[in-house]
């Protein structure tokens, strides 16, 4: 049995028929082609399917879409064409602060929320925040040393 | 001509650390990943999937699942047989390794926990699963080798009857007189070293979508595999195709380290799927099953010793290594080469004139096994360094001071190991200079001392390390794999003003797409943001090895940069015409041909134009060719070695045996470096998986040999609040064997990364006297060493 | 792994979802943060027939404070725990422990009635409700009822809820400016369920430490209160001299399992590192 859900899915409504069984992740990946969300584990530990829903960072593997019914949901796509992580992706590619890219976007987010309630994190706090995004290729140093380096560069910006 | 030599080309991107061309659709979560990809009347498989170790396949009924909603089809092993033939990983030149057939689908037996029994497609994944559910399958249990010991204890149950016993391969060395040499010795030390068995944990799981165009008879494979030419191979053998029928495209791959480089019988099942369907077919492997059927590796056992003159000179190296792999060597390049590997790396760093080794690779009903990332090196090294160190220990003497003591001098090349590895040159004592001007040893050592006193424990551990870079055919192809050791690079001028490479090697993440568009624009003279790669699909790139065993930039770097060479020679013959001079004089810099007196005078666009449309403006017996191909293999050295050296500080806390690692430290010497900041990155990666493997990586097996943390939660990988900064520096050791002198570096700091933490712990649990040679080093392991319980 | 098919219905009153559990008993589940639901359902370790989304029932999401009782609505997230000044102010052991449950995105979702009512042994918020001694009030198509933390935990993933039951709130009482509060978690890896912890209350009093409640997670079926440990400790004017005893009564107190992680044994003596540091802690401010 399908339920009806409507969402602002990056700004656009959307309006579609699910499964319940149908999590986020897997709805904005197969329903609405946003592929930038990715799967890694569906236990909610990797972080790779990370998005925003009502603004906050959650695990889209977690989160059914009939329940994002009324939500406001953000991808990677919305908040890379929106530009406002535009400084963090260059300050990403600047320090090669990804490699093959697939736990990038879900630690776009995630540092995005960390800057927004945080402008000043050091190091330790930065580690933190991302301490639930797993990456396989980097290590995390580089990662770390963007997001401490857009902090940087935000905050002189505003003085 | 000028700039003949590789660093000396105007405007070289050759050790610049420029950011790689194509991020920008990664970081916009706009890449293409193979479970991104959607065909027409794409259908998703499913697998049933063998719940015990080891069981007969008495009868599986489909009935009920095919008449699930939303089924296509539902396959047994015995129905794909007709379509999929079997492997056997076996090489020649592994001489001993035996090995059985194995099918896409298990037919007659499932011989691990994970190994499919049939297959059901679907319109959906989920729909899949849920008829996969109601897949009856009837199995009779039986005795099942659950480790490496009970395979080869004496009443074993043997898994393959045919082969006799579980003992796949065994290769013994010795080299010197290596009894002699423990007689005489002044302090002998030895221990059992114990690994984890890991695996590789990708954060993009293994994916494949094979579609067959029933229309143009071919198969056209989306995989994210490190070696498309080598899976157009098999794919074509086994499923009874020519080559060309064949064609593997490989986009974006989220993570491999070697684990995409193996052929999978799911994989094969789903190509075999598709050409049964005549429709494309898509499985991606979900966390569970990557956990299951992923390939495992490291699982050894290896007691060593070590034979020391009172001065630290070590006399002898002897090990014996016992690991147990799955019940199949895993296809085409087989279970034995780590083990392989382990025998030839011991002692590599150092002069050994003594050296004894017995490895044995025995068949188990657990997960198969295979190559990852620094194959056998973290083994190798392991063994190594902690023996040098329990060495160092009995003498009263420095860990420093007996590897200064022991380690080959950098004079002294070429040469080779005790166990034939041949050496080109190395730089252990420069490498070890570097790393003391990095750590302030006698500040880490003062502070050591302060806090003992306090009752806190920190440690420093250190471990050199060799490592095997740039494979020739001595690898895999004189073992009879069509698996090739050279590498391609196909450069072209384009119509307007572009420069396009088209090269062997794959890329998945590690940059190898920025690696050769620097070559390539500085071996032409062109801006980086007028280079295109093109990579990672059989039908457009030319015939090569791809990207394993740290080979990309070594080979196919130098086939991109005698492609670019090339390319400017030919370039260079129409400006002379164009211009009224000789070649010989001109150059090529940022995109001009430049003269004598380095003023530019013709653009690449120009010279374009007026060779693709107004050739009837050059001479009528002059046929311009702006484009050039050239292939290179390693000749002369059966391996590019290099040579580094790394560094831990961590703190046990004794009381509850938890680790906090303080700072770590990396001296790397890989030769030329294309861009600094990408090899500085494989080496942290690498660090990073070390530092799992040192301290939370297990695949855990019981006695059923069901593997019982086969989950994200259980399997413990390294996060980022628990890692610490690592410290990069370099050497330049350039090989003589190409222009560029590059070798590799992608496996670097995984090779020795755990071997430094498992030092450090020991030295920071020094002065209470027990030393620790398993990993992973769990608060358990640690509590139960200093004997609280 | 993709959950197997279930119905959906996101109730608009608690009396709705209370109706349906009582008509539908076991085949369905209420969905609050669904951070441990969720993953049971895409392993299919679970799979219900009808899942009750409760996240709408906003009126369930409430921090209040009267005089010295607090009560908390069984939808308050995790970060509403960790970010409340009130609880700061009130029940700083909430607050402490709020943060280190997992990660940031897990707490966005994740409530304190569904952790309560999850009950996993090794979970941070039971502990702290054992250590509170706090009332869990439940709520069914027959009523209300009030069940004391102590009588809530009963084996893994087992708590005295019924099936046609949905938590509503937790109340803690007791709370005064003599309060004072310890904890202590070690996991292998910054957000990883423990291996052991310890919530510790208590009352600092002019005989010393009384109510104390030592609450110890991880380490059993269900968080454990180390009752004999906390009567060594009690009412003694210097309670460091009866630290050796408390220890000694752990191992009568807990009994520890052993798992994956970590063996019963090593459970036990990490307990006992666990207490004199958590102990320690707690006795600074008042050198």
């Amino acid at each position: 049995m399908k339920n009806r859900v409507r969402m602002i899915v990056n700004g656009d409504p959307v309006e579609a028929e699910v499964a319940p069984r149908q999590h986020l992740a897997d709805f904005l990946r197969e329903a609405l082609g946003l592929t930038g969300t990715h799967i890694g584990c569906e236990h909610g530990v990797c972080g790779a399917c990370s998005v925003r829903l009502d603004g906050a960072v959650i695990r889209g593997c977690l989160i059914f879409a009939v329940q994002a019914d009324g939500a406001r949901v953000e991808t990677i796509e919305g908040v890379s064409d929106s530009g406002e992580i535009a400084d963090l992706q260059a300050a990403f590619a600047a320090r090669n602060a990804l490699q093959c890219g697939y736990c990038t976007p879900g630690m776009l987010l995630t540092a995005q929320e960390l800057l927004m309630q945080n402008a000043a994190p050091d190091r330790e706090a930065i580690r933190e925040y991302l301490s639930g995004n797993y990456c396989r290729c980097t290590g995390y140093q580089a990662i770390i040393d963007a997001v401490e380096a857009t902090a940087k560069a935000r905050r002189e910006a505003k003085q | 001509m000028s700039g003949q030599s590789a660093l000396d080309r105007p405007n070289s991107y050759i050790s610049r650390a420029v950011p790689r061309p194509n991020l920008g659709r990664l970081l916009q979560g706009r890449g293409q990943y193979v479970s991104d990809m959607n065909l027409p009347r794409m259908v998703h498989v499913a697998f049933v999937r063998s719940p015990y170790a080891h069981a007969r396949i008495v009868s599986i009924d489909t009935r009920t699942a095919e008449a699930a909603p939303g089924i296509v089809a539902v396959v047994t092993g015995a129905e794909l047989a007709k379509v999929c033939t079997p492997w056997i990983g076996v090489l020649s030149h592994l001489q001993g390794l035996k090995s059985a057939p194995q099918h896409a689908i298990a037919v007659e037996r499932a011989c691990w926990v994970g190994e499919a029994v049939a297959a059901v497609v679907a319109s959906s994944r989920a729909e899949a699963e849920d008829a996969a559910a109601q897949v009856e399958v009837v199995y009779e249990q039986l005795p099942i080798v659950p480790d490496m010991e009970a395979a080869l204890a004496p009443d074993a149950p043997v898994i393959h009857p045919e082969l006799g016993d579980n003992l796949a391969f065994e290769r013994r060395l010795e080299v010197g007189e290596v009894d002699a040499a423990f007689a005489q010795a002044d302090a002998v030390a030895e221990a059992e070293f114990v690994f984890g068995r890991h695996t590789g944990v990708t954060l993009e799981p293994r994916a494949i979508l094979a579609d067959w165009n029933a229309g143009e008879e071919r198969l056209t494979v989306y995989l994210g595999t490190q070696a498309p030419h080598m899976m157009q191979t098999i794919l074509a053998k086994h499923l009874g195709l020519a080559e060309a029928q064949v064609r593997v495209v490989c986009k974006d791959v989220g993570g491999s380290f070697g684990i995409k480089v193996h052929v999978y019988a799911d994989e094969m099942a789903t190509a075999a799927l598709a050409k049964i369907l005549r429709r494309p077919v898509k499985y991606v492997a979900d966390r569970v099953e990557s956990f299951l059927t992923d390939i495992h590796a490291r699982d050894h056992r290896c007691k060593g010793r070590i034979a020391v003159a009172k001065d630290g000179t070590i006399l002898a190296f002897e090990i014996d290594d016992l690991t147990g792999i799955g019940p199949y060597s895993v296809y085409p390049r087989t279970s034995a080469i780590e083990a392989n590997q382990v025998v030839n790396l011991v002692g590599g760093p150092y002069v050994v004139p003594n050296y004894r080794a017995r490895a044995r690779v025995a068949f188990t009903n657990r997960n198969v096994m295979c190559q990852y990332r620094a194959v056998g090196h973290p083994i190798a090294c392991s063994v190594t360094e902690g023996l040098v160190d329990f060495a160092a220990r009995k003498l009263g003497m420095d860990p420093i001071e007996i590897r200064r003591r022991n380690l080959i001098r950098d004079d002294a090349y070429p040469t080779q190991s005790a166990s034939g590895m041949k050496f080109e040159a190395l730089s252990h004592h420069a490498t070890l200079a570097k790393l003391l001007s990095m750590i302030d040893y006698a500040g880490l050592r003062a502070e050591q001392a302060r806090l003992r006193a306090q009752g806190i424990y920190r440690g420093i551990g250190f471990a050199t390390f060799i490592e095997i870079t740039n494979p020739s055919a001595a690898f895999y192809g004189v073992g009879g794999a069509r698996i090739s050791s050279q590498d391609g690079a196909v450069v072209r001028l384009d119509a307007a003003g572009g420069i396009v490479c088209q090269t062997s090697v794959t890329e998945q993440g590690q940059g190898t797409e920025a690696m050769i568009a620097q070559i390539i624009a500085s071996a032409v003279g062109v801006p980086l943001s007028k280079v295109r790669v093109i990579l990672g699909d059989t039908d457009n790139t030319p015939y090569g090895g791809g990207t394993w065993a740290s080979r990309a930039t070594g080979i196919g770097g130098e086939a991109a940069w005698r492609a670019g060479v090339a390319l400017r020679e030919n370039i260079l013959k129409v400006a002379g015409i164009i211009l009224q001079a000789d070649p010989a004089v001109l150059d090529i810099a940022d995109g001009q041909v430049i003269d004598a007196e380095k003023r530019p005078r013709v653009g690449l666009e120009e010279i374009a134009r007026i060779v693709y449309f107004r050739p009837d403006t050059l001479p009528a017996d002059f046929q311009p060719e702006l484009i050039a191909t050239r292939h290179y293999t390693p000749k002369k050295y059966p391996f590019a070695f290099t040579n580094g050296m790394q560094a831990s500080w961590l703190e046990v806390d004794t009381r509850t045996g938890f680790i906090t690692l303080l700072d770590h430290w990396v001296v790397e010497d890989c030769g030329t470096v294309i861009n600094p900041q990408l090899v500085d990155e494989q080496i942290r990666g690498g660090v990073v998986q070390g530092l799992g493997a040192a301290l939370y990586e297990k695949c855990l097996y019981d006695a059923r040999a069901q593997m019982l943390n086969a989950n994200m939660a259980d399997y413990l990988v390294p996060m980022a609040a628990d890692m610490p900064d690592i410290h990069v520096g370099h050497v330049q050791t350039p090989t003589a064997e190409s222009a560029l002198g590059a070798k590799g570096a992608g496996e670097a700091g995984t090779a020795g990364a755990a071997a430094a933490v498992v030092n450090a712990v020991n030295d920071a649990l020094a002065p209470f006297g027990v030393t620790i040679s398993e990993i992973p080093l769990t608060p358990e392991r640690v509590l139960k060493a200093l004997g609280v319980i | 792994m993709k959950a197997a098919a279930f119905d959906y219905v996101r109730t608009e009153t608690l009396n709705q979802a209370l109706h349906i559990l009582s008509e539908r008993g076991e085949a369905a589940r209420i969905l609050a943060g669904g951070q441990s639901l969720a993953p049971a359902l895409n392993l299919r370790l679970a799979t219900p027939d009808l899942l009750v989304d409760i996240n709408g029932l906003t009126k369930l999401r409430f921090i209040t404070a009267t005089d010295d009782v607090l009560r908390l609505g069984a939808l308050t997230r995790h970060v509403d725990l960790a970010r409340s000044e009130e609880i700061a102010g009130r029940c700083p052991l909430l607050s402490r422990a709020a943060a280190h449950i997992a990660h940031p995105a897990i707490r966005h979702r994740g409530t304190l009635g569904g952790s309560l009512a999850q009950a996993d042994p090794a979970a941070e918020l039971p502990a702290c409700a054992l250590a509170l001694d706090a009332v869990i009030v439940a709520s069914s198509s027959s009523g209300e009822r009030r069940i004391a933390a102590r009588d809530f935990f009963l084996g893994v993933y087992q708590t005295a809820l019924r099936p046609d039951e949905v938590l509503t709130s937790v109340e803690i009482s007791g709370l005064g400016v003599d309060r004072i509060y310890g904890f202590a978690k070690l996991a292998r890896r910054q957000g990883d369920f423990a291996i052991i912890g310890l919530a510790l209350a208590a009352r600092r009093s002019d005989r010393g430490f009384v109510d104390l409640r030592l609450a110890f997670f991880g380490v059993a079926d269900r968080p454990m209160l180390a009752v004999r440990a906390a009567a060594a400790l009690e009412g003694k004017p210097d309670p460091t001299r009866s630290l050796h005893e408390a220890r000694a009564a752990l191992r009568a107190d807990l009994n520890p399992v052993s798992d994956l992680h970590a063996s019963a044994e090593m459970r036990l003596y990490l307990a006992d590192v666990l207490l004199e540091r958590v102990f320690a802690e707690v006795l600074e401010p008042a050198r």
